[in-house]
């Protein structure tokens, strides 16, 4: 075992696992916040987060070829990226909510969890058919801005992009106003009380039904800033990019607790570190046996054993079970 | 039914009725074989032989008739219709294991074609070449000889059951939506597994997959050629293949039948409805859990044990979770915990996707060269991305939503469940 090296890659590994973990962090939240509200797994938000990274390209392709791209500072252009994503992304969970779950609130847990494995399939083919009829291609690359490629450099080995940078303090700050607005806010407190019992808070004033699509808004919203993040560091993005992360952030959002808010945070960071390790150690450890393609595996191995000795995940309270 | 005396003379009427509509439409698939329309309406008359006030009896003779004689003879005049109802059969019998998981147990598995791959690799490794590359020493041995398939039909569906309580163990104690994404994640487990075990072990060939696979000996060819018969492997094994799929068939469908009637079955619909109460009636959640689990497993296995021999080549791109997701649009369609359900279910769903949507492709082809104008517009513009044969994913989409919202219990639902619905228990809703 060569110690020199893995020490020598180690700061590298936790800045890829820092992005990677902030990325499922944001996803989790949206996973989270429904399970909060409705136990309903929304398996359709990974798609949400994927049509966020797609509003993300054909912006900045736009802006691209009427030659404004190198014009405008490549700072405010993710800004509005970001806000167009989010506001494409939240409206259109919105509409998810409205079509597909709010008819069978009251049917048995499986039912909306079928509708939203539909609205996943149906989602991925009406962007791919969206984008083949509009560009002819469906798998798009984000255009480059030379800034956010720069690279820092500290010491020898060691050195990160700025857009690393960004999406890491781009997420933070989201977090941060997510938590301010779940905790501090009249909408926050009534987010928690639909959570915490819909009948109750119904009687106390709360318009449920709003809350809902309000809480389906900003999961939403966060899956899609997710997915232009995810666009702009990793470059390109197709109709099923979101497949893969959607599942790893539920698995974040599990391992957190689900419904916990602070839980999905910290259960995306862990699992991004986990597999940004698993993906440089693996072959190293293993002498080169297993190498990065069993990170998924990896992933869903932790899955599976959270599950079983801790179901409620690091931070999370006893769900009760619905008889 | 039961309740009236058959009228001698209607009965012979619907006989008659029966008989001609089989002939009528079995000519027309003769007569027009590009027609998918003819071959819809061949299979239609299954269904009205299922439904037609016959005795059961008569309705089993008419089924063995259509799918034992007719079939084949289309078939064999036809490759590609043999191909589409074996297609079919598979499909039938994939959903049928998993009607037993999802529609009698609940449990919503998400990664049912894993246990499919297993079968399939079981049978691929040691009927083909790539088991030398295991064991490099047993040259002679493997590939295994032909007759091996039949002792590995039994062993692929041992192996499949075996994964299936391997994976149930664990995670059978999960609640309902938990369990759906721990089987999800391990569908996708068993293909990343498939994808990337060519090394350190060289198991399953990774992307490139595996070929040439054996197929079964044809041990009647001899008595063929004694009776007569001079028919090319090349045009036997789609037969032989359609026979093994139906036979495979009928057997499922009679375990179908008699677990759901079994203790068995009442328990798993117990545990289906609620866990709590059915516990507290005695009976053993996660030994009944299990055995769901490795029932419908076993179905999966056998299926691609002889999938994998019929296709001579497999790789991990057979076995994606669009597949598992197909499997159980096929079961939500035809209503859940329903047998004759998820036979139509995997029939329409197969057809849809094998023909109804590639003809419609055909046809906007057709119409694209042909450059006809319609309301000013040409159609020879028509963007050639416009292809519905590449949109299953839409397709199942849409049929998932669609029954959950309007009919949850499917174009055939469940006999217990057709009880439920017509008079609806106080205190139903949930």
């Amino acid at each position: 075992m060569d110690w020199q090296l893995v020490l020598a890659i180690l700061p590298q590994v936790v800045i890829d696992g820092l992005v990677l973990g902030f990325m499922y962090a944001l996803i989790a939240l949206g996973y989270t916040m429904v399970y909060g509200v409705l136990e309903l797994i929304n398996f359709a938000h990974s798609e949400i987060f994927m049509v966020g990274g797609f509003v993300g390209v054909e912006i900045l392709l736009s802006l691209q070829s009427h030659g404004w791209l190198g014009r405008i500072n490549p700072f405010v252009a993710l800004i509005l990226i970001v806000l167009a994503g989010m506001v494409v992304a939240g409206l259109l969970a919105v509409a998810v909510e409205r079509i597909a779950y709010r008819p069978l609130r009251s049917a048995p847990r499986l039912i909306p969890l079928i509708s939203a494995i539909g609205v996943s399939f149906f989602l991925q083919d009406a962007v791919r058919l969206t984008e083949s009829l509009w560009r002819n291609a469906f798998y798009l690359t984000y255009p480059s801005f030379a800034v956010l490629n720069r690279r820092i450099e500290l010491g020898q080995s060691i050195d990160f992009s700025v857009k690393s940078i960004v999406v890491i303090a781009a997420s933070l700050a989201m977090l941060v106003a997510l938590q301010f607005l779940v905790k501090r806010t009249r909408l926050g407190r009534a987010i928690r009380a639909v959570a915490e019992d819909q009948p109750t808070a119904s009687l106390m004033g709360v318009n449920v039904n709003r809350i809902i699509a309000l809480t389906f808004l900003i999961g939403g919203a966060m899956g899609g800033a997710a997915g232009v993040l995810f666009g702009v560091q990793y470059n390109t993005i197709n109709p099923f990019t979101g497949f893969i992360p959607g599942i790893k952030a539920f698995t974040a959002a599990v391992l957190g607790g689900i419904g916990n808010i602070p839980g999905a945070m910290v259960g995306g960071l862990v699992l991004g570190l986990l597999e940004a390790f698993a993906a440089s150690y693996l072959s190293l450890f293993t002498g080169g046996a297993f190498g990065a393609e069993y990170k998924d595996i990896f992933a869903f191995s932790i899955l599976i054993l959270i599950l079983i000795f801790r179901p409620r995940g690091l931070l999370g309270e006893v769900v009760r079970e619905r008889a | 039914m039961s309740g009236r005396e058959p009228v001698t003379g209607r009965a012979a009427i619907t006989h008659a009725a029966v008989l001609v509509l089989i002939a009528a439409s079995a000519t027309l698939v003769y007569a027009l074989p590009r027609s998918i329309l003819a071959f819809m309406s061949f299979q239609a008359s299954l269904v009205v032989v299922y439904y037609a006030r016959l005795p059961a009896r008569a309705k089993l003779g008419y089924g063995a008739l259509i799918l034992g004689l007719v079939m084949p003879f289309l078939g064999s005049h036809n490759a590609y219709y043999m191909e589409v109802a074996i297609q079919v059969g598979i499909f039938v019998a994939l959903a049928l294991g998993l009607n037993i998981v999802v529609g009698l147990a609940g449990l919503l598995d998400l990664g049912y074609v894993a246990f499919y791959a297993v079968g399939a690799y079981t049978w691929a490794v040691f009927g083909s070449p790539q088991a030398l590359k295991l064991f490099p020493t047993a040259t002679g041995l493997f590939p295994l000889d032909g007759w091996w398939f039949f002792p590995f039909l039994a062993l692929g569906l041992a192996v499949a059951a075996a994964a299936g309580v391997l994976l149930g163990l664990p995670v059978l104690r999960l609640r309902g939506d938990y369990l759906a994404i721990v089987t999800l994640g391990f569908g996708e487990v068993i293909r990343v597994l498939a994808n990337n075990l060519d090394k350190p072990w060289n198991v399953t060939n990774g992307p490139k997959g595996i070929t040439p696979i054996q197929r079964p000996p044809l041990f009647f060819e001899p008595a063929l050629r004694v009776l007569g018969f001079e028919v090319s492997p090349f045009a036997l094994y789609p037969l032989y293949f359609y026979f093994l799929v139906l036979a495979v068939v009928a057997v499922v469908i009679v375990a179908n039948r008699r677990l759901e009637r079994s203790h068995i079955g009442r328990a798993w619909e117990a545990i289906r409805e609620d866990e709590l109460a059915a516990q507290a009636m005695g009976v053993p959640l996660v030994r009944m859990k299990l055995l769901a689990f490795a029932t419908g497993a076993s179905f999966a296995g056998i299926m691609g044990v002889i999938f994998s021999a019929k296709q001579l080549f497999i790789n991990p791109e057979s076995f994606t979770f669009l597949e598992s997701i197909g499997v159980l649009a096929m079961v939500i369609l035809g209503g859940m915990g329903s047998i004759p359900g998820a036979i139509i279910g995997a029939s329409v769903v197969t057809i849809l996707n094998l023909q109804v949507l590639k003809g419609l492709s055909l046809w906007l082809n057709e119409l694209r060269n042909a450059g006809i104008t319609i309301l000013g517009y040409n159609l020879a513009n028509l963007p050639s991305q416009f292809e519905p044969a590449k949109y299953e994913r839409m397709v199942f989409g849409i049929i998932l939503i669609l029954m959950m919202i309007y009919r949850p219990a499917g174009i055939i639902p469940a006999r217990r469940r057709r009880i439920e619905t017509a008079a609806p228990p106080e205190g139903a809703a949930r």
